[in-house]
């Protein structure tokens, strides 16, 4: 199915339908996934804090997800040197740093009324962070490259090395000793989410899974669309200075 | 809905931000891209 949609004119059909078939998907999952968290019970401990569990952790699994995206895109772009890859590769990097940003932000907010604290340099919040970092360093990079080709290539070899983070940030809980807590839900063991919890939790998570999917490839149809809006004056621009400058040719 | 005093300032902080936060990525998403389809189609227009 990728390689089918490599195929830039293919993705741009299939992408018009999907992305706002996707969106609208989110809409209807976030009002579900909303009333189901709002009717959540208060946790024993934690009270009704709980409830921003329904907003930092699918911000957080999106965060981690988004990475993954512009890793294998840049892989791909760099194997392959396909267009498509780079724009996929450029478009997942702004949409995962606003959702890694938001878990960090609203995980503060948990952890200020439950730790007594708004930040706390664990294992898990600081790897978080270096996730953020690898984000803004992936888009700076490529904005400091003139050379588009040369961008994509320099901003997927960090994309790349930055790949290792993500296993890091998953287990963190398990191989340092953290304030944060241990894995719930994605465990060898299965899920030790209360399942009065569950429902809320997976909702909004494909909530925001589709939201992000959307965005995505509306981001993509975007930098497909900036790349034609600026070829014509690329070719336009050389053809221009061989009319000025025949070259040594001529003379 | 009622929450409890002590929490509903940071859960409501939270909820807000979130909805903010996606609201102005969708936003932006949607203006880039019309921008530079706008774009896209002047330029194959130009075209001779």
């Amino acid at each position: 199915m990728i390689a089918a949609l490599a195929n830039p004119a293919r993705f741009m059909s299939v992408s018009r339908v999907l992305a706002p078939a996707l969106g609208l998907a989110s809409l209807v999952l976030f009002a579900i996934g909303l009333r189901l968290a709002f009717a959540a019970p208060p946790d024993y401990q934690q009270g009704d804090t709980v409830k921003i569990m329904f907003v930092h952790v699918p911000a957080a699994w999106m965060g981690l997800f988004a990475y993954a995206c512009l890793g294998a895109a840049s892989f791909a772009g760099l194997v392959w040197r396909h267009a498509l890859a780079d724009a996929a590769a450029k478009a997942a990097a702004p949409l995962g740093a606003a959702f890694t940003a938001l878990a960090l932000a609203t995980g503060s907010l948990w952890g200020q009324p439950m730790w007594g604290t708004w930040w706390v340099w664990d294992a898990r919040l600081t790897s978080v962070l270096v996730l953020l970092l690898l984000y803004l360093g992936y888009l700076a990079l490529h904005a400091a490259i003139e050379d588009e080709p040369k961008a994509a290539r320099a901003a997927a070899v960090l994309a790349l090395v930055g790949l290792i983070n993500l296993p890091i940030v998953k287990f963190s809980v398990d191989w340092w000793n953290t304030l944060h807590q241990p894995a719930s839900v994605f465990r060898a063991q299965g899920s030790a989410l209360d399942p009065a919890f569950r429902p809320a939790l997976y909702v909004m998570g494909l909530a925001y899974l589709t939201a992000f999917l959307s965005l995505w490839l509306v981001r993509i149809r975007a930098e497909v669309w900036r790349r034609r809006a600026r070829a014509p004056a690329r070719v336009r621009a050389a053809s221009t200075a061989r009319v000025i400058d025949p070259g040594p040719a001529a003379a | 809905m009622n929450l409890d005093p002590a929490y509903a300032a940071y859960v409501w902080t939270a909820y807000g931000l979130s909805a903010g936060v996606l609201v102005l990525l969708t936003a932006d998403t949607l203006l880039h891209a019309r921008r530079w389809r706008r774009e896209a189609e002047n330029r194959r227009e130009d075209r001779p």
